[in-house]
């Protein structure tokens, strides 16, 4: 007899333009680990913040039943009463305050006056921080333990909340090797004692040693579930399932004129995080990009890509910043962005509304933003017809659609922003543009149109770095992928020979041998 | 017509209020005199609001130190004056403290990070201090000819009358023909260039109302002094902002800073600079500023400029600045600045008790923001 804890059913999401989940279906049963696998944007934590209720009842169709009845989720405190707490992978704790009062926000220990108790907050929260082997005070700051810590007060915070089920969303992403281990056995400790948990990864050695059942999600669809009782499943038939997709011609042809040329190139980049100044973030890496060339970047996010891309970008990232750039040959020392713009770099972020746009700007404003000396005489005065002017021609150009630029980006669609962004780093005139995961959250037909712009661009000599964690649209688009892991190189390949089992396992034989930082 | 009335919601707020007042006050609003000192006695508020909306636009940001800066400066003025100098030196005096302030301001807001709030906060107090000691706490009056000149005098020609400057008709009339051949000439090539433009009639219709209040306006003059030399300041001043946030590339920043910091950062502007600037150039209008009340009131006193600080912020949100950065024109704010005017003015005249002027600021203050707030909501703005 199969004791189902969780059934998802015909669970469909949608959002403008995009079906983030289509028709899924889950099970899990009681006193299992299940591991839910599949790549950037597959859907899986669309998936965890319709069950626990970020998403709320009525903006998604199907059915949740939990514990054999159907609930209707409003909010995520609805789903907390039942015992199903979520961990997000960015952590949700206030550094400011100490880990007990962290623990009990927004669930404090309070008489019916509302005044605190905080001797009970204190033992209580020292009584969590035992069964998950913290031996800090619990008056200790947030601030003042490391990552792997906080992920375990995390973890304590929901056995607060008297958890029955436990939704991990990339727990060990941000711990080494040690913490992570130490995080799985305690896993696999509270399922013993009748938890059931839900644990989102790409660590695919991971899944193989603690999982007990594996659901594969892709394209926002429940593909498969693996049994994994033995725990000893083979990571090529996860990857297999992961990725399976037929390459259909969703990318424009393209004819392939590269020079012998190195139009760039960095040797030895290293950087450290721009905070936590010990953490090397990117780690000796060295690439060249010839002229006429879309070069690709591979790696799960975290690789440190968009570390590497910005910190090259006139050191709009990171500090204690070394190594070496060249552009057409000549070593260029790039003090700030304004400097690199000038020197023909352009990077268009992945991130476009928080730092690629002025949404409550128009069109126009915001296409000639990173060059407005093209549009201004001497003194600096704007001639603003020529700059309507200009915005329209690539409005035009890369079929944004809009009924004029002076409409505000905030009101566009995302294709249509991306489109924007794209605008305003090709107004400024690059010989080398990174992109940044050129086609994330758009529709198919606003990604194919992106892509023929890269090609018009490598057409006139210039190169592309396309940054995705997309695996087809890198096989699809360039002509020679580097693959990132941990902030290292740890492959390179033409895109003829790559394949996406290659371009997977060379990620995931570098983690095994623990990463080389 | 819906959007017509939405962009110009103030103005017809303005005409609504200024209606209102004149009934109440039975046409006394409307009487030469009080026509004519309705900018001047706001010529404090019209100028700083325009520093104030730099400061705005780069988030929301504003500057509390200016009705102390207004004061020390001005206290300087006095003193030096007052010393037996010169009154160009004066001047420079005045005008030198301000730019110390502005440039320790800036820098302290622009590179070190100090919030704006904080920073402005203790100079608010730093120099209303400053301008207490200056003045020994008494007050000291100006009657320097020069220096009141300077800033209070009437453009009058020779053989003119008090009462009949037909000089201030005559130069409105020559402004109101210079605007009228300016808007035609900009439309027909907008026109020419295919460019989106406003509709003909629009057009003309817009351009009549304006003409039309300049030469009421100088006609008024006209009748009461002339044109007033803190006219020419205002006015000097304004376009000056105005051009420099609707038409420079300097301008454009403080915009974008505001808009996102981030996206800005990574498109090669320093926002560093351009906090830098918009605190500069605020402290630097309030020291102007603070020559032009001492001029008109005639002597300084160590309360000299108190809560003017709110006058010129509260001016930017009725007149439509973001709250959030971003947004704002000069042309906003000066309706904002003179719709506050009339309100203040009405009613002084109506002779409402002081204490509920206060009350009726604050509603006017609130329900702007509030309207702005929420109708951009609607409008699908973040």
């Amino acid at each position: 007899m199969e004791d189902y804890i969780l059934e998802m059913k015909n669970i469909t999401k949608l959002y403008p333009g995009v079906k983030a989940l289509d028709n899924v279906n889950l099970k899990v049963q009681r006193g299992e680990i299940h591991a839910l696998v599949g790549e950037n944007g597959a859907g899986k934590s669309t998936l965890m913040n319709v069950l626990s209720g970020t998403i709320p009842y009525g903006q998604y169709t199907g059915d949740i039943v939990y514990n054999g009845e159907i609930c209707k989720f409003n909010n995520i405190h609805d789903s907390e009463k039942l015992g199903i707490v979520i961990i997000h992978q960015e952590l949700a704790l206030i550094p400011e305050m100490t880990i007990a009062e962290n623990m009990f926000l927004g669930n404090e220990r309070k008489n019916k006056f509302g005044k605190i108790n905080w001797n009970e907050t204190y033992q209580q929260a020292s009584e969590n921080m035992k069964r998950v082997g913290l031996k800090e005070q619990s008056s200790v700051l947030i601030k003042d333990i490391g990552t792997g810590k906080q992920q375990l007060v995390e973890i304590a915070k929901a056995l607060s909340k008297n958890v029955k089920l436990l939704i991990l969303d990339e727990p060990t992403s941000s711990l080494n090797e040690e913490d992570s281990q130490m995080l799985l056995d305690m896993l696999i400790g509270f399922k013993n004692e009748g938890m059931t948990a839900i644990i989102i990864t790409h660590k695919l050695n991971e899944v193989a040693y603690v999982a007990d059942k594996i659901t594969v999600v892709r394209d926002g669809s429940t593909i498969e579930t693996m049994d994994n009782a033995d725990h000893n499943i083979d990571e090529e038939r996860i990857i297999k399932g992961m990725v399976g997709r037929e390459l259909s011609n969703r990318y424009p042809e393209r004819e392939h004129h590269i020079s012998e040329e190195v139009l760039f190139e960095a040797k030895n980049w290293t950087v450290y995080h721009p905070i936590y100044t010990e953490k090397r973030i990117v780690n000796n890496v060295s690439f060249k990009v010839h002229k006429g060339e879309i070069v690709g970047f591979s790696g799960l996010q975290g690789a440190g890509r968009t570390e590497m891309a910005m910190s090259l970008f006139g050191k709009s990232y990171g500090s204690h910043i070394s190594g070496q750039e060249f552009i057409n040959g000549k070593e260029v020392h790039l003090k700030d962005v304004r400097d690199a713009i000038d020197n023909g770099l352009a990077y268009a972020t992945e991130d476009r509304k928080t730092n690629g746009l002025i949404l409550s700007d128009t069109i126009a404003k915001n296409t000639t933003m990173a060059r407005m000396e093209k549009i201004a005489n001497k003194q600096g005065i704007i001639d603003i017809a020529k700059e309507n002017k200009i915005a329209e021609d690539y409005a035009k150009a890369m079929k944004t659609k809009t009924p004029s630029v002076q409409q505000n980006v905030g009101n566009l669609s995302g294709g249509n922003q991306q489109k924007v962004l794209l605008s305003k780093w090709m107004f400024a005139e690059p010989n080398v543009l990174f992109l940044d995961e050129p086609s994330r959250g758009i529709d198919v037909g606003a990604k194919y149109e992106i892509y023929c712009i890269m090609n018009d661009m490598v057409k006139e000599g210039k190169t592309v770095v396309m940054i995705s964690s997309e695996l087809p649209e890198l096989l699809g688009m360039c002509d020679r992928i580097y693959i990132m892991n941990e902030g290292n190189i740890v492959g390179e390949m033409d895109a003829k020979d790559a394949t996406q089992e290659k371009i997977m396992s060379a990620i995931l034989s570098s983690k095994d041998k623990g990463g080389s930082i | 017509m819906r959007s017509v009335v939405k962009k110009y919601t103030m103005v017809l707020a303005l005409v609504v209020v200024f209606l209102f007042f004149t009934a109440l006050t039975g046409g006394k609003l409307l009487l030469a005199q009080n026509i004519s000192n309705l900018l001047l006695q706001n010529a404090y508020v019209l100028i700083m609001a325009c520093g104030m909306l730099l400061c705005i636009l780069t988030g929301g940001n504003v500057d509390l130190s200016v009705g102390a800066t207004l004061c020390l400066s001005a206290a300087l003025a006095a003193k030096s004056l007052e010393a037996g100098m010169n009154p160009m030196l004066a001047v420079l005096i005045a005008i030198g403290a301000a730019l110390v302030i502005g440039v320790i301001q800036g820098y302290l807001v622009g590179y070190v990070h100090i919030p704006p709030f904080i920073c402005t906060l203790a100079g608010m107090f730093l120099y209303r201090g400053l301008a207490r000691v200056v003045l020994d706490s008494k007050t000291i009056s100006i009657s320097n000819e020069k220096f009141l000149n300077l800033f209070t005098s009437y453009i009058m020609f020779p053989g003119e009358k008090m009462k009949h400057c037909t000089s201030a008709l005559i130069i409105g009339i020559i402004i109101a023909a210079l605007i009228a051949v300016l808007m035609i000439g900009n439309r027909a090539k907008k026109v020419k260039q295919g460019y989106q433009a406003e509709s003909f009639a629009f057009m003309i219709a817009k351009l009549i109302i304006i003409d039309a209040l300049i030469i009421i306006y100088s006609w008024k003059l006209s009748q009461y002094k002339g044109i007033p030399v803190m006219l020419l300041w205002i006015l000097v001043i304004v376009l000056i902002f105005a051009f420099i946030t609707s038409s420079t590339v300097f301008g454009r920043y403080f915009y974008a800073v505001g808009g996102n910091e981030k996206a800005t950062k990574l498109s090669g502007i320093d926002p560093r600079r351009v906090y830098f600037w918009a605190y500069f150039l605020m402290s630097i209008l309030a020291g102007l500023s603070g020559l032009l009340v001492a001029a008109r009131i005639g002597s300084v006193d160590g309360n000299m400029g108190n809560t003017y600080e709110m006058d010129a912020i509260a001016s930017c949100f009725i007149g439509g600045a973001s709250a959030y950065g971003g947004s704002g024109s000069v042309s906003g704010i000066m309706v904002g600045a003179i719709l506050l005017g009339v309100i203040n003015q009405g009613m002084s005249i109506y002779g409402l008790p002081d204490q509920w002027q206060y009350v009726v600021k604050g509603l006017v203050l609130i329900i702007a923001v509030v309207f702005d707030v929420v109708s951009n909501k609607k409008a699908g703005k973040s």
